[in-house]
């Protein structure tokens, strides 16, 4: 099994000089198709094999051998609970993403193909790593194909957006860096034999605290990373651009994946490594994003490009997942993680609708459509499920993401303040005005446009893609418990490690002489605050 | 006296002056005789494995303790060579289509080369001066090749009025020092160091000295012009191989000359001018159309990182930067030879970015090399420059330089934007006019080829099962 995950991380990657020394354009598909379809398949027993009672310790482990005797910088891969579910929707996006984009390339195929494939790998590892390090390395490879992606085969302004993309995220992840190798040496103190480690394992036992000073620097620099990558409200600005510019199949994998990561990174890295601020840090992050929900919603509700409301539309439920994950109650982190994978599917699905209609169009403005339900029936269903689970309705698998989600802030005691939910669950209302509003200005209506007359339904292909996608979505809205098992006992038992460390720091906190600020953000001397805390971690 | 010893210690410098002068002696005889490229490879490569041979092995004295051998010098010679081979790999086909393809310049090279191993093993001042004055005479040689045009002329005066006047300042330090302790001896002056005002002030102007030879800010005027005006290849030389070796150098005069003593504070100083360094030259590089003027400012940038790596002043900091040292001598020799690889189509001006425009699809194999090495320079991972930069900054880190550290990784940040810039031309834009493009030799393509391997499995190597380059930089 050990060495399936490692082989699913790197076919893609294998897969590209098949593509490179195909000799027609035909056959370069087909290869690609072949090796994104045999990723998927090589992952599925790593799915039928996991054992979900103990899905907080990593299983299918790969370790290599340290860098140097005192350095604990190391080759380290496995899948637990946090994870199994991105790197799966990882490999199901796979073929898909080649698929859409069948007869859409205009220009260098190979490098569009080999780039898709690269950041397969790319993202797979990002999900798979468990030593910071590589993580890392895999985080920042998974620019580099995006940057070609946008700028080689974007629209009409895509330097600027790839540009954007590209400097933004990596100003964000290089100050993690510096973060990263902060803990790595201070680990390292803590842990026997060694100077430097970035092994997740230790870093989220109980056996590693940071002090609370350290911790909300450390803290800082990673949200920032993470937050710009998934983009939390005011780091938002980079991804309407790329998404628009990006073709359909970098839109896709950019809200289906890209932006995974940066959620995945705040529960995966910033939880567990420093709990204490994470849990001061809870309000403010869940006002931001709060904030991006109805900013994102607005926003999206006055786009006239169809395309640029469904990059803001992520803003929107990204901000759910981040509110979801700071309210650090089970039921609310569990909301978050299957709302990521809920967004992949139905943002994703939509991404893939708007480029089907641009691909016969050449156009995404609302405007220019109208009445086009009457020629093209299949393709409205399609749109209409992708919208409506978007949406949340419930049935769909965005209403299970979201409902667990504001049930959980409803409750959190994190935020102990139920206008949050309240205030969130107004974006579940918008969400619908804002889709429901597009969709029949361009389904519905009279078809007057000659253009619009002349469209043709989707082919097989086109179906053949969007089915599996639709699939999904009924059955994570019917029966959740399929796929939200997965995560359950990692996500408990980490709440209740994180909170029973942050109480340990608390308590060393006390005989320290901390700064003043310090003491006061924290309550450190506050007894009652700590041993509410202790209460309930449901 | 070990005679036979000390020879083999000193073994690829004496290859390399002998390599220099039966090249000259065959331009003697036969003018132009293609040998001399031959020779001169060949000589590098035996030189270069008994460089290899000797890496791992412990830092010892030779010469009567004028030179040092193993350990660290070792591994400043294999960069050395590592970048001079692949510059004269390069050289032979760009200097063809330049018709600047003398003889002598190989000669030159030889000689310089040889003149940095007793730089970067230099373990007595004499040695020092001796092994950086006879780099540098070659170098203003090379500078000055293409002596029909205005630049070349300007730009080979600048840099030997320049260097003159930095090897003043380094002189007058080695003199201070040793008036202060009374020995020119490295590890003497270390022994005998004092916080009196001579033994300050030499410290100073030797420091002063260095800082002029790696073009740190805010000694760095001369570099932009001198890198512009040389033939690109043996820009990548200089700016490689040279300042690697007067780097290491640094390494041995710091760590085992200037102790701490009162009054003495390099390691405040030395990160003082890797900030401005790094923050300097990455911004100008920025605004510069021209690929070899920001390339110019993109390695005076890369002086600023190797700085926060010796401010660091440990075991680790220091082998850090020897990593760097070879990670930017690999990419930036790459990066150079891909440029050099447009320059050679006669009749069009590749110096400025605009005319890049299209070329990556036209030629895929250079495009993906130039895109390897620009990802590399900009510290992007998997490539080496992200390992080398990860290194130096987690000396910084570990030296409890934490803003440091953090100016560094801003800089860096800054710096991604002007190597994306090339690849924007290379592969965004459509090429606004048809060019046929001269194919270069096997020999450039495989060298390029064989630099852009290495830029990726150094990338790696940390987390591959049996890496381990990071263990042989020890010895100091």
């Amino acid at each position: 099994m050990e060495t399936l995950l490692n082989i699913t991380i790197y076919l893609p990657l294998l897969g590209i000089p098949l593509i490179l020394l195909s000799k027609n354009e035909n056959m370069k598909k087909w290869s690609a198709l072949l090796v994104t379809s045999a990723t998927f398949l090589i992952s599925l027993p790593l799915m039928f094999n996991f054992d979900v009672v103990n899905s907080g310790a990593a299983q299918y482990l790969t370790e290599g051998g340290r860098i140097s005797s005192t350095l604990d910088i190391k080759y380290l891969v496995g899948l637990d609970g946090l994870s199994l579910l991105l790197f799966m929707l990882t490999t199901f996006m796979g073929p898909i993403v080649i698929i859409s984009s069948w007869n859409s390339v205009g220009k260098h195929l190979s490098g569009y193909l080999a780039m898709l494939l690269l950041l397969q790998t790319a993202s797979l590892g990002v999900f798979a790593s468990l030593d910071l390090l590589v993580f890392y390395v895999f985080f920042e490879l998974s620019l580099i194909p995006m940057y070609f992606l946008i700028g080689i085969w974007g629209g009409s302004d895509r330097i600027r957006a790839t540009l954007k993309f590209f400097i933004y995220t990596l100003v964000g992840s290089l100050i993690m860096l510096v973060g990263l190798i902060y803990v790595g040496y201070d680990a390292g103190s803590v842990m026997s034999g060694v100077n430097f480690t970035l092994d997740w394992r230790f870093l989220s036992s109980d056996i590693y605290q940071i002090g609370l000073v350290e911790q909300t620097y450390l803290f800082l620099a990673f949200a920032l990373a993470f937050c710009i990558k998934v983009p939390l409200f005011p780091f938002h600005t980079w991804l309407p651009y790329a998404h628009t510019e990006a073709p359909t199949a970098g839109s896709v994998v950019l809200a289906a994946i890209m932006l995974k990561m940066g959620t995945y990174g705040l529960i995966r890295v910033c939880l567990p490594l420093f709990p204490n601020a994470f849990m001061e840090f809870a309000p403010y992050m869940a006002t931001l994003a709060v904030i991006g929900i109805i900013y994102g919603a607005l926003v999206a509700m006055v786009q006239k490009d169809v395309k640029k409301l469904v990059a803001y539309s992520s803003v929107s439920h990204l901000g759910f997942v981040v509110l979801g994950i700071f309210a650090l109650n089970t039921v609310a982190v569990q909301g978050a993680i299957i709302q990521m994978v809920n967004h992949g599917l139905s943002t994703g699905a939509l991404f893939l609708i708007v480029g089907m209609i641009y691909d016969r169009r050449h156009t995404r403005m609302i405007k220019d459509f109208g009445g086009i339900a009457k020629r093209m029936p299949i393709f409205t269903v399609m749109f209409m499920i992708a919208t409506l689970a978007s949406i949340g309705l419930p049935g769909l698998n965005g209403f299970v993401g979201e409902f667990l989600i504001l049930n959980g802030s409803f409750f959190s005691e994190l935020y102990d303040n139920k206008v949050f939910a309240i205030l969130a669950a107004s974006g579940v209302i918008l969400a619908a005005v804002y889709m429901l509003w597009m969709f029949q200005r361009v389904m519905f209506g009279p078809l007057e446009n000659e253009e619009n007359k002349k469209l043709v339904d989707l082919n097989a292909r086109e179906i053949g893609l969007l089915v599996p996608l639709v699939i999904f979505m009924f059955w994570i809205g019917i029966h959740p418990v399929n796929f939200t098992k997965y995560s359950e006992n990692q996500v408990t038992e980490l709440i209740i490690t994180s909170k029973e460390k942050s109480l340990a720091v608390l308590e060393t906190s006390k005989t320290e002489d901390l700064p003043e600020w310090a003491n006061s953000f924290y309550g450190v001397d506050e007894e009652t605050e700590s041993e509410s805390l202790m209460v309930s971690t449901n | 006296m070990d005679y036979l010893g000390d020879l083999q210690a000193f073994l690829p410098g004496i290859i390399t002056a002998v390599a220099g002068l039966a090249v000259i002696t065959i331009e003697a005889l036969k003018s132009g005789h293609k040998s001399a490229h031959w020779v001169t490879s060949f000589s590098l490569i035996v030189a270069l494995f008994f460089g290899i041979q000797s890496l791992g092995t412990p830092l010892q004295e030779a010469f009567s303790g004028m030179l040092v051998h193993g350990g660290i010098a070792a591994f400043g010679n294999v960069i050395i060579l590592l970048g001079t081979l692949f510059c004269v790999f390069l050289s032979n086909d760009y200097l063809e289509g330049i018709d600047h393809n003398y003889n002598e310049v190989y000669g030159m090279i030889l000689f310089a080369t040889s003149g940095m191993i007793c730089l970067a093993g230099a373990n007595d001042l004499i040695s020092l001066f001796l092994g950086l004055e006879t780099m540098s005479i070659c170098l203003y040689v090379m500078a000055g090749l293409i002596k029909n045009e205005k630049q070349g002329a300007e730009g080979a005066l600048k840099y030997f009025l320049l260097g003159a006047f930095s090897t003043g300042f380094l002189l007058y330090g080695a003199a201070l020092l040793y008036g202060a302790t009374g020995t020119t001896s490295i590890p003497g002056i270390g022994a005998a160091a004092s916080s009196d005002l001579l033994f300050l002030a030499g410290a100073a102007l030797l420091l002063i000295g260095f800082l002029f030879k790696v073009s740190a800010v805010p000694f760095h005027m001369w570099t932009p012009d001198v890198y512009q005006a040389t033939p690109t290849t043996l820009t990548a030389y200089m700016a490689t191989a040279s300042k690697a070796a007067t780097f290491m150098a640094m390494i041995l005069v710091l760590s085992r000359a200037l102790p701490s003593v009162e009054g003495l504070d390099w390691q405040a100083v030395l990160s003082v001018v890797a900030i401005i360094t790094m923050i300097f030259g990455n911004i100008i590089a920025l605004v510069q159309d021209n690929i070899k003027r920001m390339l110019a400012y993109s390695s005076i940038a890369h002086a600023g990182y190797a700085l926060v790596g010796l401010s660091a002043a440990t075991q680790e900091g220091y082998s850090a930067v020897a990593f760097y040292l070879f990670a930017y001598t690999i990419m930036n020799v790459g990066a150079f030879g891909v440029v050099a690889y447009y320059e050679r189509n006669k009749g069009l001006d590749f110096s400025d970015v605009n005319n890049l425009a299209g070329l990556g699809f036209k030629k895929p194999m250079m495009g993906v090399m130039m895109s390897l090495f620009l990802f590399s320079l900009a510290g992007i991972p998997p490539f080496v420059g992200f390992v080398g930069k990860y290194y130096v900054f987690a000396a910084a880190i570990n030296a409890n330089m934490v803003p440091l550290a953090i100016v560094g990784v801003l800089a860096s940040a800054a710096s991604v934007y002007y190597y994306l810039r090339v690849m924007v031309y290379l592969y965004f834009r459509e090429a606004h006019k048809e060019t046929e493009m001269i194919d270069a030799s096997f020999l450039y393509k495989g060298a390029l080829v064989i630099l852009a391997v290495l830029t990726v499995y150094y990338g790696i190597e940390p987390i591959l099962p049996f890496g381990g380059l990071m263990e042989l930089i020890t010895g100091f």
